[in-house]
């Protein structure tokens, strides 16, 4: 029964999760704005949501085939508490003192991430409330 | 809980650039400071940004040092300053006013956007806290 629930929250807990960590490498991005040399990082949310749920670990990027290809950067070598790979976000427009944030993609990104994260908390409690009324049967 | 994180990513960045606002105002306020205590004339001020990677896979930002801009004095021909040399000239400040108020811009800019990604995180942390209520 504890094992159903669990299933029955699992999916959301788990993409509230990586939301929260992409969240984080977001706000990176934003306070290094005007690091010299700094290159902006992301998260390909969809295959790291994936590979999570299937709990296989890392899935590794997807393989791009052009450097022009947006969002999917090179890998950073570096890794999410979940195995998840951190990317190198791709660059449309450089700066001259090698700093890669773009502040319109990054703002953008932030608060879609942000307003994903809501919308997730907001599921995961009418699913809480599905439950109890399910125990209280009222 | 990584979202607590951004607490600390966004305040450092906040104290960097307030640091970079507190350069650009002593740059402008000695645009006009012909002798400092070292005896020369004032030497406008930057400030280098540094990224410190933090255990939990994210970024903060720090003030690695401040410099002084090497580039040449001012030399202002005015023969009746105390200051002036034998030929009149007076070494006034290395001060560029135009790039002292862009940086005042893009500092108070950036401690903006800083303070909205802190909000952000707080709405986040709150709604979170609203789970199952």
């Amino acid at each position: 029964m504890i094992g159903k629930i669990d299933q029955y929250l699992g999916f959301h807990e788990t993409a509230l999760s990586l939301r929260a960590q992409r969240q984080e490498l977001l706000a990176s991005n934003i306070a290094n704005a005007d690091t010299p040399n700094y290159k902006a990082r992301d998260i390909d949310f969809n295959s790291a949501l994936q590979s999570a749920l299937a709990s296989k670990g890392s899935a590794g990027p997807l393989a791009t085939t052009n450097n022009g290809h947006m969002g999917r950067g090179a890998p950073t070598g570096d890794m999410l508490a979940n195995g998840t790979p951190v990317l190198y976000r791709g660059v449309v427009q450089g700066s001259v003192d090698g700093n890669t944030v773009d502040m319109d993609v990054e703002r953008n990104q932030f608060a879609d991430n942000g307003l994903r994260y809501e919308a997730g908390i907001t599921m995961i409690n009418h699913q809480i409330k599905g439950l109890l009324a399910a125990i209280q049967g009222q | 809980m990584s979202l607590f994180n951004i607490f600390n990513v966004s305040g450092s960045a906040m104290s960097a650039q307030a640091q970079r606002l507190n350069t650009t105002a002593s740059n402008l306020a000695n645009a006009d400071s012909a002798t400092s205590p070292t005896g020369e004339a004032y030497r406008a001020k930057a400030v280098v940004f540094e990224a410190v990677p933090q255990q939990s896979g994210a970024t903060a930002v720090r003030v690695r040092e401040v410099v002084e801009d090497p580039s040449p004095l001012k030399q202002v021909y005015d023969p009746k300053h105390p200051l002036a040399d034998e030929k009149g000239y007076v070494s006034m400040p290395n001060v560029n006013v135009v790039d002292e108020m862009v940086n005042m811009m893009s500092a108070s800019r950036s401690y903006q956007t800083n303070v909205e990604t802190m909000n952000a995180a707080k709405t986040m942390l709150l709604k979170t806290l609203t789970l199952g209520s």
